[in-house]
């Protein structure tokens, strides 16, 4: 297989405010083209959309509002990690030599019908995704005795991050007292643990190792790659206090990359609601099962922003398709050394985690300078 | 509405079952989804497990799993002092549009 880098990305802000699919999409695409020296639309073999949205032939129509005609161009959708698996089919492009550049477009809105997975009957009426989570925070709760206040140390970490991401959704600092305070949607959840449903898009571009330096000269490598699917339906996650998908995936990374966990310096985790923080520092190694509300609270009274620097889900917002790549981004920002307030010093080697459904399926990359 | 949902409306919660390898089919499908043999139909027992519970305002819901094999969501009625694993019994079951199971604590 061939190596494979992200040369270039482009963000745009998470918020409320409308704007159409395509918009939202080529406004992350922009800057790409704008910051890329040697970048032509010539150059870009391969367009993929990762979005939940309904609309129809949009690689395809993307593709040609930004003046790009390539050899491949379709839609991935995978729910929440339909953006790492967007950069994951673009990778699988590029190592297996049928292409040589991709670009990875991300977008989502507010009102997604991938916010909800209708299919799935195992959840009877409780349909939303804040009754999963908090069957998963009981588990946690009454295994290691998680309390509601180590829960909200995580969107405290979180929200303080997202103050110095200035593509955040949110503008505003919220303090334990804050979160422990917030509107209660369950015994085990709060309206400040949730990650907020919002309009962004996220764009990056992948190209091979043989021709990446023509457009940076910091190029960061994806170095291994981890997927599972262990089921669609929520109640097939046999055990409650860990997500085995997560797990799994990110074996198979490490693996690949041949790092271990406490090689990482710096990781972007899929905090859709708080409490999946602390369960997947555990799951990915980071800290031994049981422990993630301690590391949490180490992470937030000395101010380290080695997890989920620019705020996580709960301080940025969840575009659903644009996340795993504002992940990456973060990631890519984080060891070129450009991710200015929020940079962990040194930084050479790190981990994007992104899943989707109830943590039914997961991606794990390793990201290296 | 398919069948499942048919049925659950009538109070009666049923789940496909392989003709071929006898497992149950969970969720209801066309085909055994080990041996993709065909199915047919058959009632599933009153009886399941406490997995795990919480609550919102006054309502209990909670993962039950009925035969050691299917896991659904559902609430649970006249819930007090409840362990995990411990039995509960289906009370009811509807589909308007949602599959809802309401479950009690076993006597």
């Amino acid at each position: 297989m061939r190596k494979v880098g992200i040369a270039a990305s482009g963000l745009t802000e998470f918020s409320k405010n409308d704007s159409s699919l395509e918009s939202l999409m080529l406004s992350s695409i922009k800057p790409i083209f704008d910051d890329t020296e040697n970048l032509s639309q010539n150059d870009i073999d391969v367009v993929l959309t990762s979005t939940n949205a309904n609309d129809k032939y949009l690689a395809n129509i993307i593709s040609e509002l930004s003046g790009i005609s390539p050899r491949v161009a379709h839609s991935v959708e995978s729910l929440c990690n339909s953006g790492t698996n967007g950069i994951v089919s673009a990778y699988s492009y590029i190592a297996s030599g049928l292409a040589d550049v991709a670009l990875v477009v991300g977008a989502e809105k507010k009102d997604s019908p991938g916010l909800v997975l209708e299919w799935d009957q195992s959840r009877g009426q409780y349909t939303h995704p804040i009754y999963w989570s908090s069957m998963f925070a009981s588990a946690h709760m009454r295994k290691y005795g998680t309390t509601l206040e180590d829960i909200a140390y995580v969107g405290a970490k979180n929200h303080r991050n997202a103050m110095s991401n200035p593509y955040a959704y949110f503008k505003k600092m919220f303090s334990i007292d804050d979160i422990m305070e917030s509107k209660p949607l369950t015994e085990t959840l709060r309206l400040l643990d949730c990650s907020m449903p919002c309009n962004g898009a996220a764009s990056v571009l992948l190209a091979s190792d043989e021709i990446i330096k023509k457009f940076t000269d910091m190029p960061i490598w994806i170095t291994g790659i981890g997927q599972k699917s262990i089921s669609a339906g929520f109640t097939k996650n046999d055990e409650l206090t860990s997500m085995t998908s997560t797990v799994k995936s990110s074996v198979d990374a490490y693996g690949m990359a041949g790092k271990k966990a406490n090689e990482v310096d710096v990781a972007e985790l899929h905090d859709a609601f708080s409490v999946c923080e602390i369960i997947e520092l555990e799951d990915l190694g980071f800290t031994p099962k049981g422990l993630g509300s301690s590391y949490v609270r180490n992470l937030y009274d000395t101010n380290d922003k080695k997890i989920n620097p620019r705020g996580g889900l709960i301080g940025s917002g969840h575009p659903l398709g644009a996340t795993g790549i504002a992940q990456t981004i973060e990631i890519f920002q984080q060891l070129q050394g450009n991710a200015k307030k929020r940079q962990v010093d040194g930084a050479k080697t790190g981990l994007v985690h992104n899943m989707s459904a109830a943590s039914t399926s997961s991606t794990v990359l390793i990201l290296e300078s | 509405m398919n069948i499942f949902q048919q049925e659950l409306k009538n109070n009666n919660f049923v789940c496909s079952s392989c003709q071929k390898c006898n497992k149950l089919v969970w969720p209801p499908s066309d085909f055994c989804n080990s041996c993709f043999g065909s199915v047919t139909w058959r009632q599933v027992t009153k009886t399941a497990k406490l997995v795990e519970f919480s609550s919102r305002g006054n309502e209990v819901f909670c993962i039950a799993e009925f035969e050691s094999s299917i896991r659904i969501m559902g609430s649970i009625q006249n819930a007090s002092n409840l362990k995990i694993g411990q039995p509960l019994t289906l009370v009811k079951c509807d589909f308007d549009g949602k599959e809802k199971f309401i479950l009690e604590p076993a006597v």
